[in-house]
């Protein structure tokens, strides 16, 4: 078992033909089970072409129908993002994943609200996507760094996944699933959402949970871990030396008002019994010292 | 994306709030023109800088005849005004805002912000004008009232007029501190903004709502379909490494220490940072080249980074997913010979293609210090930073 997705997902991809959605699309088909997860493209334009042997459909729910998928990635530039995300939502998809970054928070903001009573589930946008090791991978992750295993990994950031994947596949444990929220400020899936399906997953033992600073989701996930997580969390904040009110890179990294800071987080997720460490060189190690206790 | 003050009241009377009549000036001349033009007996003149606490800086005075109006705008015209907001150094003013003067009889404060818990946008309202809502929220939150606003109705003339009941607007007042309320939504929306700031909103003798300021801050990820917010804005309100970055499209911010970074991804980029820091060294800068960075790019990062005088050493860290490695290689090695490199340069690769990148390092002849993983080269720039 995994969370959200395995090796029998069907996925449709919003935004296959361009330059980036092919570049991906590509190394997800190649990628363990890809060549049959990989199903359907969406291009009003291109219907009944194909890529690398992918169909091509006029809209998600001619892809849906054909192809019986029920995830799709996102890949569609930023100013039609947030449509690509409502046309999925309307085609009743369980799970949309969108990599675009640099989407307008105010398209966002209208999109949630469109979500609200809908079963659809959203990871993104300006995230990763996810991966379950050896079955399937849906995004821009590097693949071959992933190991099959029992740890689960969430975070708001990209390469800082990497960087907690490498350093425990290197340390010879594997991952059940990792996951890349995003960075900004309004997202689909927070750190709490995804915490819970792993706490309910029998494959996953422990998990990695990397943030950053901005908002208040690590604290409010901290205190739901308190209260019901059944396993061990080790814990990494990126940005104590982040001056305040300043952007850095992801538009949800602001400090702003006295809250969201690394220090204050790292302090909540700290009381609340995660491991946590300052130091992101160790966030394998800390999980190993917490395994081996 | 900020905006100055005199811009930002431009926008709110667009939407229908009014302000006190005004003109922006460049000159001590335009200063006291200005003011003869405006008519009547008080003028304010206030400095037009993007940071905020300009009238405890000495940036914001009130004159009592055009002489007085010469007099202040010569003094606060190529000043450093020093705020909280600006750091010791302060920031230079290079425009006025002479506005004619308005009676206070009640100073409050509206503002709008994009609200991460309930994603809506939240209209956050307080009797305590002139204060940073910061420090009302620390010392006296039951002052603010808040609404998370439903984007399909908009902000409601219900909300609108409790709201301004619940600060003490007088009722005599309340159509038009309505009027005024949702002006400030309609324009916060429209604009694509992430933050928007009316302190104080004033209510004058004659029972009028008038914004006394005017603070905006906009979603850098819409500017392209706000192409009137983009010729608003001044670069000298800019840090010019900065704006050298973004034409190049890295995400660059200097910071005062003396370690150079260059780092894939923002996370990455800050935790790089917070390592550094770890093993007592400081960095210089906060540098994401981004997912598709090429060797062009690499080097502009490298040479923006070479202006800093405090430079010491630079950590090269790349988590190669989407970026190869050897193209990073290529870019680093590029740029170590095209502009002469004067410091110690640690570089550590892991992910995509790594062996590829770090065979044309070694092969490069350059003295490049080569990082085993995250802490190991991070102690080492440390350590070469300190010259050890």
């Amino acid at each position: 078992m995994s969370i959200l997705i395995n090796k029998d997902t069907k996925v449709i991809t919003q935004g296959m033909t361009g330059k980036v959605g092919q570049f991906h699309t590509f190394h997800c088909k190649q990628y363990a089970n890809g060549a049959n997860c990989f199903v359907a493209g969406v291009n009003p334009k291109k219907a009944g072409e194909d890529f690398e042997g992918i169909p091509v459909y006029a809209s998600v729910l001619d892809a849906k129908k054909a192809t019986g998928a029920t995830v799709s990635v996102i890949y569609v530039p930023p100013a039609g993002a947030a449509a690509a995300i409502d046309e999925a939502v309307e085609a009743d998809l369980d799970l949309v994943i969108c990599i675009t970054e640099g989407v307008p928070v105010h398209d966002m903001l209208k999109t949630r609200y469109k979500m609200q009573g809908k079963r659809t589930i959203l990871i993104g946008p300006n995230c990763p996507g996810l991966i379950t090791p050896d079955e399937i991978k849906i995004g821009i992750m590097p693949g071959h760094i992933h190991k099959k295993g029992r740890i689960g990994v969430v975070s708001r950031s990209g390469t800082l996944t990497y960087e907690a994947v490498g350093q425990l596949s290197a340390l010879g444990y594997g991952q059940s699933s990792c996951v890349g929220i995003g960075g900004d400020p309004i997202n689909g899936l927070k750190h709490i959402d995804v915490l819970k399906l792993f706490n309910d997953d029998p494959e996953t033992d422990a998990v990695i949970m990397v943030g950053e600073i901005g908002g208040t989701d690590e604290e409010e996930c901290a205190r739901w871990i308190k209260g019901n997580m059944k396993k061990p969390v080790v814990g990494f904040i990126a940005g104590v030396t982040a001056p305040p009110g300043k952007r850095m890179g992801h538009a949800g990294a602001i400090i702003s008002g006295g809250q969201g800071g690394a220090n204050e987080k790292l302090a909540v997720m700290e009381e609340c019994g995660i491991h946590i460490t300052r130091n992101p060189a160790e966030m394998g190690r800390t999980m190993q010292k917490v395994l081996k206790k | 994306m900020k905006i100055h003050e005199y811009q930002g009241k431009e926008i709110l009377r667009e939407f229908g709030v009014p302000t006190p009549r005004g003109e922006a000036c460049f000159s001590v001349d335009e200063a006291v023109a200005a003011a003869q033009k405006l008519g009547g007996k008080v003028w304010v003149v206030k400095a037009q800088i993007h940071a905020g606490g300009r009238g405890k800086g000495g940036g914001v005075k009130v004159a009592k005849s055009p002489d007085e109006v010469r007099q202040f705008a010569g003094q606060i015209l190529g000043m450093q005004l020093v705020t909280h907001q600006t750091g010791p150094e302060g920031q230079k003013v290079r425009r006025l805002l002479i506005e004619e003067g308005a009676q206070i009889v009640k100073e409050l404060y509206v503002g709008m912000v994009v609200d991460r818990a309930s994603q809506r946008v939240a209209l956050l309202a307080s009797s305590e004008g002139g204060m940073e809502i910061e420090e009302v929220a620390k010392h006296t939150p039951e002052k603010i009232h808040t609404v998370r606003i439903d984007p399909t109705t908009g902000l409601t003339g219900a909300e609108a007029s409790k709201v301004a009941r619940d600060i003490g607007i007088p009722d005599v007042a309340n159509a038009e501190a309505v009027k005024v309320l949702q002006g400030l939504y309609r324009a916060f929306v429209e604009k694509d903004a992430m933050l928007a700031e009316i302190n104080p909103l004033i209510v004058t003798a004659d029972n009028r709502v008038v914004a006394l300021d005017a603070k905006f801050n906009f979603d850098s990820n819409a500017l392209y379909r706000r192409p009137e917010i983009v010729a608003m804005r001044d670069l000298d309100e800019e840090d010019p490494a900065e704006i050298e970055a973004s034409k190049f499209d890295l995400s660059y911010i200097q910071l005062d220490g003396n370690i150079g970074c260059l780092v894939n991804g923002a996370g990455l980029a800050m935790a790089t940072m917070d390592i550094i820091k770890l093993y007592g060294g400081s960095p210089a800068n906060f540098l994401d080249v981004g997912g598709g960075a090429t060797k062009e790019k690499v080097a502009e990062a490298f040479k923006l980074m070479l202006k800093n005088p405090e430079l010491r050493a630079i950590l090269v860290n790349i988590f190669g997913g989407i970026m190869k490695c050897d193209v990073i290689a290529e870019g680093v090695v590029a740029a170590a010979r095209e502009v002469n490199l004067t410091v110690p340069l640690v570089v550590r690769l892991e992910g995509t293609n790594v062996e590829l990148g770090k065979k044309i390092l070694a092969d490069s002849g350059l003295p490049i210090i080569s990082g085993n993983d995250m802490a190991d080269a991070a102690q080492k720039v440390v350590a070469a930073a300190k010259g050890k």
